[in-house]
């Protein structure tokens, strides 16, 4: 299990996260919505220690990040994958070498099985016959199918994806969605999505968090997401101009 | 309103904090460089990288910086009758001073500028940021590798720059000006001492050092964008080449 609690992080003079308290259901898909520059990508940045907290803990399975350094947060990195928002794919390598990389330096296989898991994996995104092509012959979705493939090389107890459908046609949102309910139905990760696909994310989540002002303004399912009477929520999830948030990115409420 | 002299005290500042992180960023290297396991395929790489990629470059600019020397030295020690010093002439600027400094600054420019842009566009990209999710030591996988390519391969191409260097005043003296091939090679033999050759290599293998240090250091911690990467890559050339001919300074008044 995850869990934030009390988290803060500024960056200068920024408050980006001003006390953060959430808890992320083992097995499930959750995802964490908000608008853009509200701070989603800082939060789960968190879980692999890219960025450590001002003040606050982060507990991944009872470990608190914070106090592990060396092998003991190398092994906590381990539990995870992570999908990044541009992929993050090595461009000096092929699909088939990026899928097989975590497992090049992280196990001790054989390069047959490797080679072995590495195409499984890249089956599973639907780039089978596209190992030998490095990422910049790739499309926008496949870079996102191949980076989830890398993902899911480890067979990892948790996936973070980091908007994973940013700047994709509608067609390729959904179908990008459909996979990650597909790999998590298939491998039965954890997974937190960074998102602010509204309302396609309801589809595949079993518990939304709405990021606001630095907190966790809304928890839960997504019909009580969908339901809740928070002005903040209900002006996000319909996109209106007039309420409590400030349209741009990273914007304060406009309330006191 | 800022004073001049905090102004001014803002900078000392941020240059000092910017001297000790490249310190201490030499000293991870190198700590992580005595740890096994060392992938010696990756050094290897590298070295091809570095030295084997750089071998034109240096046949170039070494053949036609010994026809200078030769050409430059003839035409001063004529003026004392003493041509036939032309071959020691060339020789001991070539092992002494001009092999090391000249293949160290080809090295910078070459290898040194593809190794910031590399590393910074693997910062600015989250290719990094990938690393160290999957447990992966940055420094390990992509520091480590560059800096001993760098103290295997600038002492190489030295070498092949100081032969190749010494050929060159051989046609310009020999060939071109008249001057008989055994009083070329006898009186260098007589003249070079094994502490010259000793003190170019130790040169050479400082140089090694400074021209990877500084160049992944940049790319390391570029800024942010296409911007951030041009910035670092001429910062890192600009650096490499300047600390290497101050650093010529110190070692020729501590060797010679």
């Amino acid at each position: 299990m995850i869990e934030f609690v009390d988290l803060h992080k500024s960056f200068g003079q920024q408050r980006v996260l001003n006390g953060i308290n959430l808890t992320i259901p083992h097995g499930q898909i959750t995802a964490i919505i908000g608008q853009s520059g509200s701070g989603k990508s800082v939060l789960i940045k968190h879980l692999v220690a890219l960025i450590r907290p001002d003040s606050g803990q982060v507990l991944v399975d009872g470990a608190e990040l914070g106090q592990l350094h060396g092998k003991a947060l190398d092994l906590v990195r381990e539990k995870f994958g992570v999908l990044f928002q541009g992929g993050a794919l090595f461009d000096s390598m092929t699909l088939f070498d990026n899928v097989a990389f975590p497992l090049r330096e992280k196990t001790r296989l054989a390069e047959t099985e490797i080679a072995t898991r590495a195409t499984q994996r890249l089956e599973a995104v639907g780039l089978a016959d596209m190992g030998h092509k490095y990422p910049a012959e790739l499309s926008g979705g496949m870079k996102k199918r191949a980076a989830l493939a890398r993902a899911l090389a480890q067979d990892p107890a948790i996936i973070l994806f980091d908007e994973p459908t940013t700047g994709l046609d509608p067609i390729l949102v959904n179908s990008i969605h459909r996979l990650i309910l597909d790999a998590h139905k298939r491998f039965g990760f954890t997974a937190v999505v960074v998102s602010h696909e509204i309302p396609e994310i309801f589809d595949i989540a079993q518990t939304v968090a709405l990021l606001h002002d630095g907190v966790i303004v809304e928890c839960g399912s997504p019909e009580v997401i969908m339901t809740s009477a928070n002005p903040v929520v209900r002006q996000f999830i319909t996109g209106g101009s007039h309420g409590p948030i400030r349209p741009g990115p990273g914007s304060q409420s406009s309330s006191p | 309103m800022t004073s001049p002299l905090e102004a001014v005290g803002r900078v000392a500042l941020a240059q000092v904090q910017g001297m000790g992180r490249m310190t201490m960023f030499l000293g991870s290297a190198c700590f992580w460089a005595c740890l096994p396991p060392l992938k010696l395929r990756r050094i290897v790489r590298q070295i091809h990288f570095i030295g084997v990629k750089s071998v034109s470059v240096i046949l170039l600019t070494a053949i036609f910086t010994g026809m200078v020397l030769g050409l430059q030295g003839y035409y001063t020690l004529r003026k004392f009758g003493s041509e036939a010093l032309l071959g020691t002439a060339v020789a001991l600027s070539l092992i002494r001073e001009l092999g090391p400094v000249m293949a160290a600054l080809m090295v910078t420019a070459r290898a040194g500028s593809a190794t910031a842009a590399e590393i910074g566009i693997m910062r600015i990209t989250e290719q990094i940021d990938a690393l160290t999710a999957m447990a992966v030591n940055p420094m390990k996988y992509l520091v480590v590798p560059r800096v001993i390519a760098g103290v295997i391969a600038v002492p190489l191409l030295t070498a092949i720059f100081d032969v190749v260097g010494i050929y060159g005043g051989y046609l310009v003296g020999v060939k071109l000006l008249g001057i008989s091939s055994g009083t070329y090679f006898s009186e260098m033999r007589n003249a070079v001492e094994m502490s010259d050759i000793n003190g170019g290599f130790l040169k050479s293998l400082s140089f090694g050092i400074i021209v990877t240090w500084v160049c992944t250091y940049k790319g390391y911690y570029t800024g942010h964008g296409a911007e951030g990467v041009v910035k670092s890559t001429t910062e890192a050339v600009v650096l490499s080449s300047v600390l290497v001919l101050v650093w010529d300074y110190f070692m020729t008044s501590l060797l010679f």
